[in-house]
């Protein structure tokens, strides 16, 4: 198939891991965060991690939309769905994702709630088009990729006036959630975690460009190297991120070139700047609150706001005791350092959020490495 | 039904007529329905008798009987509709023993207000897709329930079969060093549905592959009577059931995913909405497992009949204590194949 195969073949594989091998120092080792849940999901889908020498490890960062939303911003989309004048609209995987109690938008639909699965926010406005007397409100998730979207959403609904619908606007951005990593005391005074280099964010690159990271790949002096989702595009970045380690250089590189340039996508960034602006603090699951890390609607767009239509409070909620959750999205620990993964939560009756999504780590390691011996712990120089 | 006689003073209008209350209620209107509708359109003699049963003589042997609850949407689909579906679903059922289906039964849910005309177009389809496999259906029942409370209609099918003396296939019977085989594309069922559910139309040349696997599981079954397992993979695709085989047959699974055979368009389709085809439906499918030795003449058996011209050895059985379904990647690496974890879509077949 056209530029899907292209990028999965095994033949450039085999060369590129003869090339990796060739270039790892001995007697060092290289923690590769990959920020993105699209990264860890092809790492695992195509047996990635089998062709990497053992001093490569990858450490799974928190770029998976539905595993950083807090507890309670999920509590108040149920509030919401439980609205009986409200019809619910949100992606695929948001509807799983334990809330408070053990309740989720897919248990509270069960009990009646009108929750609606839907593919883009064309159907969700179609939705509300269609149920005039409704109030449809779309729990709008997800990183930079999906943000214009949302945005167009509100202009084309502020255009056809339709009044009866609204955006529960929860979209958060890459780059200050990556600093805060780097930031975090885990990192910067225990150093009990190292990471040494960044597979950048492929889809959210292409919206905002390379450009943002060059920042802190200065100042926190870590190599960032912008990898496609396929398979072939991760290790030829693990070999670009390996090069830059080994010559003591921290550069942003862009390994993603056929998608990704320098600017980004300049007309999508306006479109979300004329509806959206900077939060002064958001809070991440596993994060906690980080400044500017999130966007909201404007006030000019205040009318299809539904935290201020619905006057939403603020909600603080705690994950279930035991989940390990904000620690595996920090990169601290692995999915298989939970006691609660494989017994307790599955796939299937996930209780943290990285269970839920195929993006997030712990329904990674699940799904597709199972069957793997239990790895060896990072080194540590806690 | 006879010029002569004709018990209803108008026929049933299946041009803009619609299913009511009364289509389901025992009395004249249901009598019409089913004689001018099912009777006419399925008709055999063993139905043309009219009783509340069917009666026939069976040969001496082992036989098998299976059911199956359909309530797809939309009902009608690229390459199918529900008719055909409940037809070919439960055929396969029988055949997946290795049995000769011999008859079928029917019920349909009604929903009121379901036009009649769309009733006819399935009861027609149904009709075409039992005579070509050649397994009449030769009871059936009918219930309406009111508006709202069905999705225009459901159809439940149970087939019965005999099984060829000699016959042993049952799903705990995989072991170590059995070829695993499957006899064509996967995922095209899947791909075609989603292709045309109201919220996700997108263009494909896919088509559903619904079919009446009988025929072939009878060559099948013909060149190799020790085949020790036989499933169609439907609902929750090729993964779920060879997870399902592994569990029952305290085995495990080695496949090789070049070898596994999907559609182009289904790998796209796919890619596209973020799916594995693995997990994707399929009608006209199915899974064997066999003896190592005897994989090869099987194969070669497969692909000379119409519905396995695709067929491929995917991989084999081996042993392991947690019964994994494992899979060398196209990539060169490996992973699980894991059950399938909720749904992918909701009411495929």
């Amino acid at each position: 198939m056209k530029y899907v195969e292209e990028f999965r073949r095994q033949d450039l594989a085999k060369r590129l891991s003869a090339a990796i091998h060739d270039a790892v120092e001995p007697h060092r080792q290289y923690n590769l965060m990959e920020f993105c849940g699209g990264h860890t999901h092809a790492i695992f889908r195509y047996g990635v991690q089998d062709l990497m020498p053992p001093s490569v490890t990858f450490v799974h960062g928190p770029g998976c939309p539905v595993c950083v939303l807090p507890i309670g911003r999920i509590d108040n989309a149920i509030q919401l769905a439980r609205d009986e004048g409200v019809i619910l609209c949100s992606y695929g995987d948001m509807l799983r994702v334990p809330a408070s109690g053990r309740n989720s938008l897919l248990k509270v639909k069960a009990q009646g709630a009108d929750v609606r699965m839907v593919y883009s926010t064309q159907d969700a406005l179609r939705i509300a088009r269609d149920n005039p007397q409704r109030e449809v409100v779309f729990f709008a998730i997800g990183f930079e990729t999906t943000t214009p979207p949302t945005a167009v959403a509100i202009k084309q609904a502020r255009a056809e006036r339709l009044n009866n619908f609204s955006v529960f606007c929860n979209h958060v951005l890459t780059p200050a959630a990556i600093q805060n990593i780097l930031e975090s005391p885990e990192l910067r005074d225990m150093g009990s975690v190292s990471i040494d280099g960044f597979f950048g964010p492929s889809h959210v690159s292409s919206i905002i460009g390379s450009q943002p990271y060059e920042f802190f790949a200065e100042e926190f002096q870590k190599p960032v190297v912008i990898a496609g989702f396929e398979p072939l595009d991760v290790m030829q970045s693990a070999l670009m991120l390996i090069r830059q380690l080994n010559q003591g250089r921290h550069e942003v590189e862009n390994e993603y070139t056929r998608v990704v340039s320098r600017e980004g996508n300049r007309k999508a960034q306006s479109l979300v700047a004329e509806v959206m602006e900077l939060r002064r603090s958001f809070e991440w699951r596993g994060l906690g609150l980080v400044p500017y890390s999130a966007l909201q609607i404007k006030a000019p767009y205040a009318d299809l706001d539904a935290e201020k239509r619905f006057q939403l409070p603020l909600i603080q909620a705690s994950d279930v005791k035991g989940c390990e959750c904000p620690r595996i999205l920090r990169g601290v620990k692995k999915p298989t350092d939970c006691k609660l993964f494989g017994s307790v939560c599955t796939p299937e009756n996930p209780m943290g959020s990285c269970m839920v999504s195929s993006e997030g780590a712990c329904a990674a390691y699940w799904s597709y490495g199972r069957f793997r011996q239990p790895e060896t712990p990072r080194e540590s120089a806690a | 039904m006879t010029a002569g006689r004709r018990r209803f003073p108008q026929r049933l209008n299946t041009r803009n007529g619609r299913v009511d209350m009364t289509h389901g209620s025992g009395g004249r209107a249901m009598a019409q329905l089913i004689e001018e509708l099912f009777v006419s359109h399925l008709d055999n003699a063993l139905l043309r008798q009219a009783n509340d049963q069917a009666a026939f003589d069976v040969p001496a042997g082992r036989m098998v009987m299976s059911t199956d609850g359909h309530v797809i949407s939309p009902l009608f689909f690229p390459g199918g509709d529900i008719g055909a579906l409940a037809v070919h679903g439960t055929i396969n059922d029988v055949a997946m023993s290795g049995a000769r289906p011999l008859y079928l039964s029917a019920g349909f849910i009604l929903e009121e207000g379901f036009p009649l005309a769309d009733l006819e177009r399935l009861v027609v389809s149904m009709a075409r897709a039992a005579s070509e496999a050649g397994v009449p259906v030769v009871t059936g029942d009918t219930k309406v329930v009111e508006k709202g409370k069905g999705d225009g209609v459901f159809i439940t099918t149970t087939g019965i079969g005999v099984v060829p003396a000699g016959v042993e296939i049952s799903g705990d019977r995989a072991r170590p060093g059995d070829a695993i085989l499957v006899n064509g594309t996967l995922g095209d069922h899947g791909v075609a549905i989603m292709s045309s559910r109201e919220n996700l139309q997108f263009e494909t040349r896919m088509q559903s592959d619904s079919a009446a696997l009988h025929t072939l599981v009878a060559d099948m079954v013909e060149a190799v009577p020790t085949i020790h397992c036989l499933r169609d993979p439907t609902r929750g695709g090729l993964a779920t059931t060879l997870n399902e085989l592994t569990q029952q047959s305290q085995v495990g699974m080695k496949l090789r995913e070049r070898a596994i055979p999907i559609d182009p368009a289904v790998t796209a389709a796919c890619e596209l909405l973020g799916l594995d085809p693995l997990y994707v439906a399929n009608e006209g499918k199915l899974v064997c497992i066999c003896d190592a030795q005897e994989a090869a003449p099987l194969l070669q058996v497969m692909r000379d009949h119409p519905l396995g011209a695709k067929a491929a050895i995917i991989g084999e059985v081996i042993e392991d204590e947690l019964g994994f379904v494992q899979m060398e990647t196209r990539f060169g690496g490996s992973r699980v194949v894991d059950w399938l974890a909720g749904e992918q879509l909701p009411r495929i077949c």
